[in-house]
Formats: C-alpha cells, structure tokens, sequence
C-alpha cells in the first residue's frame, strides 16, 4: 500500500529522547548516593553491587546516545541547531562518564571516607547531584520550548532553571573548599597515597556539578541563537 | 467522425470506467493527506476520519469540483486543432486517464509519493505534443498550471508560517495558555468555515442550480463561518482538563483544545481536495462525454453532464472506503510527534490555499500545498524535524511524474489509434 509521502516528512523528534537520556544520566549519578553510605560501611560487596547497577545506567546512556546520533543526519530541518544539539548531548553523557569514574576508583582501591568529613562530604555529593537534577530540569523543558517556538514566557522559565544551577553551581565550589581545608587537617591520620586520592575524589564529585552546569551553559547557547 | 458516431457510447463507457478507476486510485491515495495528521495525533480515530473523509471529499467533488475540471477539460489543449479529428481528441483523452491511472497504481505499489494532478497534466501535454502536434498544447496556459505548482507551496508555506506564528502570539506566548486556547480556537475555526463557504458559494453552487449574488456570498460565508465557531465552542467547552495539571503539563491541555480544531481544519483539507482532486479523474472524462454527446463536434460551451461530478465523487469516496483505512493506519502510527497545534497551522494554510486556488481554476496539486505548508510551520519553528531528504525526493517524484505521464499516455494513444482506426 502507498506509503504516503507526508508521512515521511515528519522526522523523529530529537527533544524527547534527550530528555529521555539526562534522566537516565541523573538516575546513573543517584547512584552514586548509596555507593557511598554501602563505602562507609566498609560493605564492599553491596558497593560492588551497586557500582554495577550505575555501570549499567551509564552504558544504557551510551546506547541512547549513539542512537540519537544515528537518528539526527544531516538532513534534518530543526527548529534548533543541530550542533548544537549533539554538543548538548555530549555534554550530559560527560556527567554519566564522570559518575562511573567515580565509582569506579573508589571501589578499585577500597577507599574510605574518614569519619571526621564524612556527613559533610554527603552534603557535598548530595549538592552536587542536585546540580544534575536541575539541569535535567531544565532539559525538560525543551519539548514545552519547542511548544512556544522559543520565545516570551517559556524561555525565561529557563532563563531562571539556569540560573539556580549556577548558583548551585556556586555552592558546591564552596562546600568543595572547605571540604579540602577539613581534609588537610587530617591527612596526616590517612595513607597519604589515600590522601592523594581522596583530594581527587573531591575533585570529580566536584566535576558532577561543573558539567551539570556546562549542560545548562549549552542549552543557553541553544536557546540565545533562537 | 464516424467512429465517434458508431462507437460513442462504447467511448464513453471507457472513459467512465477509466475515469472512475482515476477517482479510485485519488482516494486511495491522497486521503492520508487530509487524515493523517488528524489520526496521526489523536484527534480521530481511524473509523472517523474515513467517514468524516467521505462526507467531505464528496462535497468538495460535488460542489466545488466544477472550476478545476474546466482547465483540465479544456485548458491545458486548444481544441480548435481537434475540428477535423475529434476522435484523437476523445482517445487522446481516455489515453491520458489511463496514462495517469496506470501511474498512480505503479507509484502506489512501490510506495512511491506522487502527485495526481502532475500525472493527469503530464498524459494530457503527452498525447497532444507528441502524439498530435506540439502547437495543439496551450503552453501559455501550461507555463500557467506548472507556474502554480511552485507558487502555490510558496503561498501555503506563507499562510501556514503566519497562522502558527499568531497561534504562538495569542496562546503559547502568554500566561495562560489554556484560557488563551479556549478563547482563540474557534476564530482559527471561523476562519476555516470562512474560506471553504465562501468558494463553496462563489464557485460551487451555480451547477448545483444556486447561483448567489456576491454581497449575498459574503454574508452566507460568515454566517457559515459563525456557526463553524459556535460548533467548535461547543466541543470545546464539553472537554474535560485535568485542572490540577503542574505547569509542566499544561501543554497537554492545550492540545486538547487545539485537537478539536484538528478535526475542523481535516474537514477542510478533504473539502479543499475534494474540489481540487476530483477534476484530475473527471476533466477527460467530461471532455470525451462533450464530444460525443455532440456527435463529434468540439463545443466551446458544453455544460458538464450531470452524472460526472457525483461518479468522480464516488471513484474517491470508493477508494477511501476499501483502502482508505489501510493508508490512515500506517500514517497514524508515523507522525504521533506531530501535536494538533503545530498540524493544524499546516492543515488550514493548505486548505485555504488549495480551496483559493481551485476557485481560479488552477489545477494544483494538494501533496505540494501540504508540503509547502508544513515547511512554513517548520520555518515557525513548529515542528521538531523535518526531513530534508524526504522532502527531496517528494519534489523529484513530482518531475519525474511529468515525463513518465506523458511517455504513458503517448503509448496507450498510439494503441487506442491502432484499434479503433
């Protein structure tokens, strides 16, 4: 039977599945929240358990994002730009890569939180999921942008969402220099090869919310070239 | 001349026949056109929109399909090189149904897009460029017809750019996007009832034995108008939203509202092809029953016999039935991302220029209109993607369409020759 020629006009749309894969990228660095209480307990098999499940999560963001690559050729007529949209993407898979790195050295080398900086360095990572939460946020409103053709009420909306993810953003840098002030006065306690690894850690936790935030910076780019 | 007179009605059978089979093969086809988006979305099922299809492309035939079968039936030829011979005239004719019949059924089978209007154009200039002579095609008034093809995407791209921008303005835009809906729809309504009563009128009904003044045309065409918007109102106001919707679903409500409006800009869409579509199975036919009916002469005033318009009405309204559903359901399925408010821009822009159109008696061709319609939606930034090659390869179809109708036509006009001469 004739297929007909307006149907095949009408291409996927690329919004929803980049929606779709910030959420998968966000539930990977939740993760990251019970990796962590199963590490103070020194529970290292429900860790293990754990940075498998957020192993999972991250390869299925990889599969998501090959595949909107695959779906979003040359040809395409958007309403954005389509570098722009895979420089989006690139941007919120970073944060997945980043959660498993994570995850992944912690558990390679057994590493434990001291005590001293542990409720605080939850607060820290807690924060720093936020970040990514808000950026997923804000990515949400992508289809309802598009909705709008990205203009008037909608855009500020957004406006605002990148906003509090700077500011977000912004405390995390904080918390992060005071985290690393409490952990000098105790690193003379710890294995300084630990030491060393733990002031990375910080760092990559830390990382979360830089990317989060670049994901908003490109979604601003997006929306400014509207 | 004596063939006409031995074997007229044989003719003309031929010609119904072929003629119908034309009609056929339009509906089958070009129905996605009209309710694809509309199923595609949601808006209807499958079950409406083939009788909703029905009623409408029948009226659009009946009523307002008389202007555009005039240009195919006497437009595109100068029938003054047809005095001595007017039974080249009358196979030419069934040649070119056959031509463009035969191609349509081809391109359906291979599931390829093409255009109805571009095939019958394409046999008619073939019979009588190659098969008669090159000075019996009227090419100022062809370079006309080929000329509307690229104005008139043009011109529905415009109007579908416009609609969506003024839907963006006066609903998404604004604080409350669903009042704003519930307040603004029925005028997009109107609008539609507007254009489709006033060309009903102003072209339609003279065959139908009305034949209305033109301040009086007006006044009917709004008070159509005003009870299109009152209806939709009504409809409208029975939905039921899902008040407690966050601010993210707020959308989801909209498109509710603008679902009802999606089944009044279909209506129009089938109406507008209909009236368009219809003179591409009919114009030939109407020309052989001319001819023959005045016993092989070539009248400049013939009027349209009255059985023609409701056959090719029926041809359609007949494909719709048998195969129409199976079309709608691989449509429906295709462009579910395509929301109400963003199709329906596209739907009306391409009804309004196709309905202006057909009252010029410009055969267009409704895939084209679409196409160019939902372009300007694109270009509004209504739609997520568009696909550029897609697209590319609709437009080859339709130049492709021309040479094929014509190489087509000139075979079964030679065979014609050979069995009846």
């Amino acid at each position: 039977m004739a297929r007909n020629s307006i149907l095949g006009v009408f291409a996927k749309s690329p919004i929803k599945p980049l929606e779709k894969h910030i959420r998968m990228v966000t539930k990977c660095c939740n993760q990251l929240i019970p990796f962590f209480a199963a590490c103070a307990e020194q529970d290292w098999t429900t860790a293990a358990k754990v940075r498998k499940k957020l192993s999972k999560l991250e390869q299925d963001a990889d599969v998501l994002k090959r595949k909107l690559r695959l779906e979003l050729p040359g040809g395409l007529f958007m309403p954005v730009d389509r570098a722009d949209l895979l420089e989006l993407l690139t941007q919120q898979d970073k944060i997945a890569n980043k959660a498993k790195d994570i995850a992944g050295r912690v558990l390679g080398r057994k590493l434990e939180i001291p005590e001293a900086i542990q409720e605080q360095f939850s607060a820290y990572l807690q924060r720093c999921i936020d970040a990514a939460e808000k950026a997923a946020d804000a990515i949400n409103e992508l289809d309802d942008l598009l909705e709008t053709g990205f203009r008037g009420r909608e855009v500020e909306l957004v406006e605002n969402m990148i906003n509090q993810l700077d500011e977000i953003e912004n405390d995390t840098d904080t918390m992060q220099v005071e985290l690393r002030h409490d952990l000098m006065l105790i690193e003379n306690t710890i294995n300084p090869i630990d030491a060393m690894f733990l002031y990375q850690i910080i760092e990559w936790v830390g990382d979360l919310a830089d990317l989060a935030e670049r994901v908003g910076a490109r979604l601003e780019i997006l929306l400014a070239r509207n | 001349m004596d063939i006409l007179l031995s074997h007229g009605s044989v003719l003309v059978l031929i010609a119904a026949a072929v003629g119908f089979f034309m009609a056929w093969g339009i509906g089958a086809n070009d129905v996605a056109n009209a309710m694809g988006t509309s199923v595609g979305s949601k808006a209807l099922t499958i079950k409406q929109a083939i009788i909703i299809a029905m009623v409408f492309e029948f009226a659009g035939a009946y009523l307002a399909g008389g202007e555009v079968t005039s240009t195919i039936r006497k437009g595109i030829i100068d029938a003054s090189y047809f005095v001595d011979t007017p039974e080249l005239l009358v196979f030419g004719m069934i040649s070119a149904l056959f031509a463009a019949a035969t191609w349509l059924l081809i391109a359906s089978i291979l599931g390829w897009p093409v255009s109805t209007t571009h095939s019958i154009v394409g046999a008619i200039i073939g019979f009588a460029a190659f098969g008669v002579s090159p000075d019996t095609v009227a090419w100022g008034k062809v370079l006309g017809i080929v000329g509307s093809w690229i104005v008139t995407p043009l011109i529905s791209g415009v109007i579908a750019f416009l609609i969506f921008n003024s839907a963006q303005k006066l609903i998404f835009d604004t604080d409350h996007p669903l009042k704003q809906a519930k307040r603004y729809v029925p005028f997009y309504m109107m609008l539609a009832g507007f254009v489709l009563a006033l060309v009903t009128i102003k072209k339609g009904l003279k065959h139908v034995g009305l034949d209305i003044g033109a301040t009086e045309g007006y006044i009917y065409a709004i008070a159509v108008s005003v009870i299109v918007a009152l209806i939709g109102k009504f409809f409208i106001g029975r939905l039921k939203f899902d008040e407690k919707a966050s601010k993210n679903d707020h959308y989801a409500n909209v498109e509710k509202v603008f679902a009802v409006l999606m089944v009044v800009t279909a209506c129009c869409m089938a109406f507008a092809h209909g009236s368009n579509d219809v003179a591409n199975a009919i114009g030939p036919l109407a020309a052989v029953v001319g001819i023959v009916d005045n016993g092989g002469e070539i009248v400049k005033k013939t009027p349209l016999a009255w059985w023609i318009l409701p056959l090719g009405g029926f041809g359609i309204v007949a494909g719709l039935a048998i195969f129409g559903h199976r079309v709608i359901a691989t449509i429906g399925k295709g462009i579910t991302h395509l929301t109400p408010s963003r199709g329906f821009a596209a739907e009306l822009a391409a009804a309004c220029t196709v309905v202006i159109a057909s009252g010029t008696g410009l055969p267009i061709s409704t895939t084209q209109t679409l196409v160019g319609a939902v372009l300007g939606v694109g270009m509004a930034r209504g739609i997520a993607a568009i696909n550029m090659g897609v697209v590319r390869n609709i437009v080859v179809s339709w130049v492709i369409t021309l040479p094929v109708g014509a190489g087509l036509s000139i075979f079964f006009f030679t065979i014609m020759k050979a069995v009846f001469a």
